[in-house]
């Protein structure tokens, strides 16, 4: 099968949807098409295919190990999308569903981007995309998340593409023949010259990490995710943000062949502390249940590239922990969304007593909580652990006290929000409020299948996930 | 060829220092067109031994997209906004003007500095491009309207095309159309924003959007 079709079968899902007359059947298209990208993708999982070295895009390694999850994730949040867009019936939804299938094929091509310019393209274009999306709410307060995301996040991209050509100038300095795909890049090596890479690691490294959301160019995130539906959360904090990960590990891969590994890997090292040293302090001053999802979401970006600094050990733990922060993250904002519905309002300081009014997504956000703060037997556990572990064996010893002392201050931020609105007598109003929202099976399926995944994911990893990060890895990380 | 290249380089970064001294929209939009069209010659005069259609039609969308739909879309923002003209500045345009011109100063001092190849060594791309960059930041952060935000932006922009141009020899210009494509839909869509932001707050003042902080 053509990985191409990952990508041209929901951009033509988006089109169609776009086209489509009806506002309450309009939603369909949304699991319809999640569906046939998830079995597409399982199905060039099984059978990954042969790319040509030089291709601009394909199912590689590295494809093959984080799309399935982004795939999965939109799926569940597809079905949860028909129930949200039900209870939303009364705002035209046209825009919104297309713009969610444009982003699950822009995505699709962003992790299967092999050339440094298409790499750029797709993420901007997916950066485009979401903005429909968060001001979905039509609200002022969305405007101004959106408007932030747009100047911070437009900042950010421009600054990666910037990047891009100073990697293009350092090879073509290098004597390159203006290839720009990452094969040509790598196998450049050494000829790549020095002080462009220095500087496009840098630049490449800031933009492409204010995508992912990485302290301190982060500030985008809470009022985005504050602001944006809980669905959008979800697809923001465990597929957007990934395909900005996965293109600093390909880039990652380039610079550390061009002799100055041990530079970037630093970099990532301190970039990844700061973030989660500034998401725990976060955490424990915000208010808002919602944009504690945001920092928690710094955190694990963090955390991401922390393993990525480590090593192939610590890059094979990295690809888990994509896996199950996706999974884990986007069952917590899912449950997040229908409290925020019921409750009516994100502050801690209006909303208590959850568990009586909304017990099914009470229950779930809570154990999601468990979950993404790596309490066993979920998978964020032992992803974490792994980290862990590659840490210890590079003897990184002060890095890894730090980490958890932050996840252990996190931890704390988190508990005490979290209980905060779930326990208690509710008030008033919030009472009122919650009789208008029924807690269905639309609603509670969804986040419970993730949370579901990420338990299966934690208690018995598949084989052939193991394998496929692994293989990720050999790519990335060259054994000399 | 060189010659003439640097000198619509220049002009570019003269209109940088007209953009940071603008004290109204109009003439702020002006110069960040003019800019455009002039980034929307530079291929033309850099491919002088294969000029083919493509480079043609590249050059032709960049002064259409750059010079003449995107400030369109801009002043046609501000016109529906009716917002008064004069723009507020958190940097005043003194200081920015002053801090403008000492970066194009270390920009070309920097340039001399940095590797790069003898045929690209002699000409201005490279500090044209520091400047530009420089400039867009100063407007990102000190101007208080969304529309000079949104100018600034697109400077910033011009001068990552500048440095673009260093590769045009190297670059696929589906590449560079893919680029072009997407700066062209996101300003269409910051566009977008900018409307319902006017129409949310009555105002385009980004001081107004304080809600969102911890």
């Amino acid at each position: 099968m053509n990985p191409l079709l990952l990508i041209i079968v929901p951009l033509a899902g988006a089109a169609l949807a776009a086209l489509w007359p009806g506002n309450r059947t309009r939603p369909w298209f949304l699991p319809v098409f999640g569906f046939v990208h998830a079995v597409m993708t399982l199905w060039l999982f099984v059978n990954p295919p042969v790319i040509a070295p030089n291709a601009w895009l394909g199912f590689d390694p590295l494809a093959r190990a984080v799309l399935p999850a982004v795939s999965l994730l939109f799926l569940v949040c597809a079905v949860y999308g028909v129930a949200y867009l039900r209870i939303r019936s009364e705002r035209p939804n046209r825009v919104f569903v297309s713009a969610l299938l444009a982003i699950l094929g822009l995505l699709s091509a962003g992790h299967q981007a092999r050339h440094l310019g298409l790499l750029w393209i797709t993420t901007e274009a997916v950066t485009l995309a979401a903005v429909p999306l968060l001001h979905f709410n039509g609200a002022p307060r969305a405007f101004e998340a959106t408007w932030k995301y747009l100047l911070v996040g437009g900042t950010g991209i421009a600054l990666s593409l910037l990047g891009s050509f100073c990697l293009g100038y350092a090879s073509l300095y290098g004597g390159g023949q203006g290839d720009l795909t990452f094969t040509a890049l790598t196998a450049q090596g050494a000829a790549l010259s020095r002080p462009w890479v220095l500087t496009a690691w840098v630049l490449l490294l800031v933009g492409y990490g204010t995508k992912m959301g990485l302290a301190p160019m982060h500030t985008w995130k809470p009022d985005a995710y504050g602001e944006a539906p809980g669905i959008m959360g979800a697809i923001l904090a465990g597929g957007i943000t990934t395909v900005a990960f996965t293109a600093i590990l390909r880039v990652r891969s380039v610079v550390a062949a061009s002799g100055v590994g041990p530079i970037a890997d630093r970099t990532l090292l301190v970039i990844g502390l700061f973030s989660m040293l500034i998401a725990a302090l976060f955490l424990l001053g915000t208010r808002d249940y919602k944009r504690m999802l945001a920092y928690s979401s710094v955190e694990h970006m963090g955390i991401l590239c922390i393993g990525a600094a480590f090593g192939a050990a610590g890059a094979a733990a990295a690809l888990f922990h994509v896996w199950s922060n996706s999974l884990t993250k986007g069952s917590l904002f899912l449950s997040a969304g229908n409290i925020r519905r019921a409750a009516g309002s994100p502050l801690m300081d209006d909303v208590r007593g959850m568990a009586a009014l909304t017990p099914r997504s009470a229950a779930l956000f809570v154990t999601g909580m468990f979950a993404v703060t790596a309490c066993p037997p979920f998978a964020p556990f032992f992803s974490e652990l792994l980290v862990v572990r590659a840490g210890l064996a590079a003897h990184h010893r002060l890095a890894i006290a730090m980490f958890l002392g932050f996840l252990l201050l996190s931890f704390f931020g988190l508990t005490r929000v979290v209980f905060g609105i779930v326990d208690g007598r509710p008030r008033p109003a919030t009472r009122k409020n919650a009789k208008l929202f029924v807690e269905t099976a639309g609603v509670v399926v969804p986040p419970l299948l993730l949370l579901g995944f990420s338990l299966w994911l934690g208690l018995f990893t598949p084989a052939i996930l193991r394998e496929s990060w692994l293989a990720a890895v050999a790519q990335l990380y060259p054994t000399p | 060829m060189n010659d003439t290249l640097n000198l619509l380089i220049g002009l570019a970064m003269g209109l940088n220092l007209l953009a940071l001294g603008s004290s109204r929209l109009p003439s702020l939009i002006r110069a960040m067109s003019v800019q455009g069209m002039l980034l929307g010659l530079m291929p033309l005069l850099m491919e002088h031994e294969r000029l083919d259609w493509r480079i043609m039609l590249v050059a032709l969308a960049t002064v259409a997209g750059k010079g003449v739909l995107i400030p369109g879309l801009l002043r046609r923002a501000m016109r529906a906004a009716n917002i008064d003209r004069e723009i507020e500045p958190f940097i005043g345009f003194v200081p920015s003007l002053l801090l403008g011109a000492g970066g194009t100063i270390a920009a070309v001092a920097l340039a001399r500095a940095l590797p790069l190849l003898p045929e690209h060594a002699d000409t201005l791309l490279a500090p044209g491009a520091i400047a530009s960059i420089l400039t867009g930041f100063i407007l990102l952060i000190g101007r208080a309207k969304a529309i000079s935000q949104v100018c600034g932006y697109l400077i910033l922009e011009n001068g990552i095309y500048l440095f673009g141009l260093l590769l045009i020899h190297s670059t696929p210009l589906l590449v560079e159309s893919g680029i072009l494509l997407d700066v062209t839909v996101g300003v269409f869509i910051i566009g977008i924003i900018v409307d319902r932001i006017q129409r949310a707050f009555d105002s385009l003042d980004t001081r107004k959007l304080n809600t969102l902080r911890e």
